[in-house]
């Protein structure tokens, strides 16, 4: 199988995938406890009201109708009005959904830096005490929930050292003019620091214990030994030949981190009140503002579909013994 | 007096030799017992299971219960004493008795759901690579399914439409943990697949379920405990979180609501031993799993 007809195949795959998703959130927002139209209609109006309402947002139509309707209006991003703000959940959403992935994206960008280089190191400094000491430090990085991480480190940097912001995602005085402005600020970044450490401690254990076994694996290899009696410096084997052909694991498991960063979103931002999709999520659940809940899960799980997509393909695409099945 | 007689004392001696025998004999506990942080492990481990199962008698408060100073005013904040030795909360709760109690949530959900996931995952992996075609495609665009939605939102949102209980939590959480074990098993038992053993058991004959369960699954069952150990952390993690998020079971007291309570009163920054013994205990009990399972993972090392 060529390299196109598996990114066709795969496509496909992931197009059923997704719409296997879309159709487990339908039912899931559906088991809303009590009436499944609550959901959708604001609570606290006159019975007639209520069913003119119900009527406009064809909440009576058979289920089947129902969910085509839902289809239609997820694909152009329409997700209903929000109860709390009272204005499209698109609206409620946009910002946010770009607040995560920025944070998220710098948390995982982080990650895999510190798991290349602390891992790789790792595997070259094998039976070493920095070794011994690495993979304790991975472990119990790993068994420490984001929310406890983020509140030790909210604590010790925050609230006693006073060295950055206790929450938010900028200052008050702060002035945004355009849609990059508001990222591309020195107060934003200052403001990041915090969740963003909190998100790479916790994600960074799993490309640095796989970058470890795979340099482990790759400086066995015949090739590194020429390179070895060649003369060259010994970083210069690690970090330029080993780890060259050590890359492929950590793309595929960028799928899974992706899936982790967007699950740790909800706790990270509640943490450090950041104006995030997963903060945003969870102030729904509890407000009962089920459109956005369901908006946001939307977004998210379409997240980790596309990400899983794009591992798939990077993979196929830079190894080239992959045999596509 | 029972008496059991000169010859039934010696035997009842070699049932115990015979015992403790097994144990020692027993490829695991090697394991475990050769690697230093697997033995901090399974003392750790131990520890907080005690707690879980005889907490209601160990702890000196009850941990609702809230406690008044001699002076009849409620002993808010209090800061660690010979009274309480991990001071108490902002509604003058016993810290040490709510950490004692919340190891039960932990250790329950972590050992269910795990051990649940892991069999799920575990058959899934199994069959999918064994049986090939389009079995292995439907099984696998499920797992793909799985991996597509995100752990913790989901489990909030099955824990808001449910209802907030202890079983409903490891619902959620066994409904999508299964996918991690699914795949690391398929792909071991697909190249398990083409070993001479498997080979030769089709050559003589022996059935599809014979070879999946009686040949194959034997070789898979280190990586299967292995995954036991990681579900089980995970399991606990997913479950403090939805407790932190105020979303936990309200009856029961775990290590995630107490940190939930700490930081919406807004006491983090002096009441450090009101967050810290359930923090700390999370970590603790997650990282003994996770040393015992790699001590595992490599448990036919000690085999001979």
């Amino acid at each position: 199988m060529s390299l196109r007809n598996y990114v066709i195949r795969r496509l496909l795959q992931i197009f059923v995938v997704y719409w296997v998703f879309i159709t487990i959130l339908f039912f899931l927002f559906r088991m809303v406890p009590g009436d499944p139209t609550s959901m959708y209609v604001i609570h606290g109006l006159s019975p007639q009201a209520r069913e003119a309402m119900i009527a406009r947002l064809g909440l009576d139509a058979p289920l089947h109708i129902q969910y085509f309707t839902y289809i239609q209006n997820l694909l152009t991003l329409d997700f209903g009005l929000s109860f709390t703000y009272r204005q499209p959940v698109s609206e409620v959403l946009y910002l946010r959904f770009f607040n995560t992935i920025f944070l998220m994206g710098a948390a995982l960008i982080i990650a895999y830096f510190i798991g290349l280089l602390v891992g790789s190191m790792m595997g070259w400094k094998r039976d070493s005490s920095f070794e011994r000491g690495g993979l304790i430090m991975a472990l119990i990085a790993r068994s420490s929930p984001e929310f406890w991480t983020g509140i030790v480190l909210l604590t010790v940097f925050a609230l006693y050292l006073g060295w950055f912001p206790t929450g938010g995602i900028r200052s008050l005085d702060a002035e945004i003019t355009t849609f990059w402005g508001r990222y591309l600020a020195w107060d934003f970044v200052w403001h990041m620091i915090l969740p963003m450490l909190t998100g790479a401690i916790y994600f960074a254990a799993t490309p640095l214990l796989l970058m470890r076994n795979t340099i482990i694996d790759v400086l066995d290899e015949d090739y590194i030994e020429i390179k070895e009696a060649e003369g060259f410096s010994q970083y210069r084997i690690l970090y330029v030949h080993a780890v060259r052909n050590s890359v492929l694991p950590l793309v595929t498991i960028a799928a899974i981190m992706t899936g982790a960063a967007i699950g740790g979103s909800v706790v990270i931002e509640t943490v450090f009140n950041w104006p995030g999709m997963g903060r945003e999520m969870v102030r729904a659940i509890h407000a009962q503002d089920y459109p956005v809940a369901m908006g946001a899960f939307f977004l998210m799980g379409s997240v980790v579909i596309f990400m899983n997509l794009v591992a798939d393909i990077l993979y196929a695409y830079l190894d080239p013994r992959v045999k596509y099945d | 007096m029972i008496e059991i007689g000169m010859h039934g004392a010696v035997r009842l001696r070699e049932i115990a030799f015979e015992i403790v025998d097994r144990i020692r004999s027993n490829i695991y506990l090697r394991a475990i017992m050769a690697d230093t942080l697997a033995k901090f492990g399974l003392v750790t481990l131990s520890l907080y299971i005690i707690f879980a199962v005889f907490g209601p008698y160990i702890v000196p408060y009850d941990p609702m219960q809230i406690n008044y100073g001699p002076d009849g005013t409620s002993l808010r904040l209090e800061s660690p004493s010979s009274d309480h030795w991990l001071g108490t909360t902002n509604l003058g709760r016993d810290v040490l008795s709510q950490t004692i109690y919340g190891a039960r949530v932990s250790i329950i959900v972590g050992f269910t759901s795990a051990t649940i996931s892991v069999i799920i995952g575990t058959n899934i992996g199994l069959i999918s690579a064994y049986v090939g075609g389009r079995v292995d495609d439907v099984l696998m665009r499920l797992t793909d399914i799985a991996y597509g939605i995100p752990l913790l939102p989901f489990a909030i949102v099955i824990v808001v439409m449910l209802g907030s209980s202890l079983i409903n939590i490891i619902l959620a959480i066994i409904l999508l943990q299964w996918r991690a074990t699914a795949r690391v098993i398929r792909s071991q038992v697909l190249s398990h697949k083409e070993r001479p053993y498997v080979e030769s058991a089709e050559a003589i004959g022996a059935g599809r379920l014979r070879i999946m369960y009686i040949h194959i699954f034997p070789n898979v069952l280190p990586l299967a405990y292995l995954y036991v150990a990681f579900s089980v952390g995970w399991a606990i993690i997913t479950e403090a979180s939805i407790a932190f998020l105020g979303l936990g079971d309200p009856t029961s007291v775990s290590w995630g609501n107490m940190i939930f309570t700490a930081y919406g009163a807004e006491v983090l920054r002096t009441a450090w031993w009101w967050v810290f013994p359930p923090g700390i205990s999370i970590m603790l009990l997650v990282m003994s799993v996770f040393f015992i399972g790699r001590a595992l993972e490599r448990p036919r090392d000690f085999a001979m």
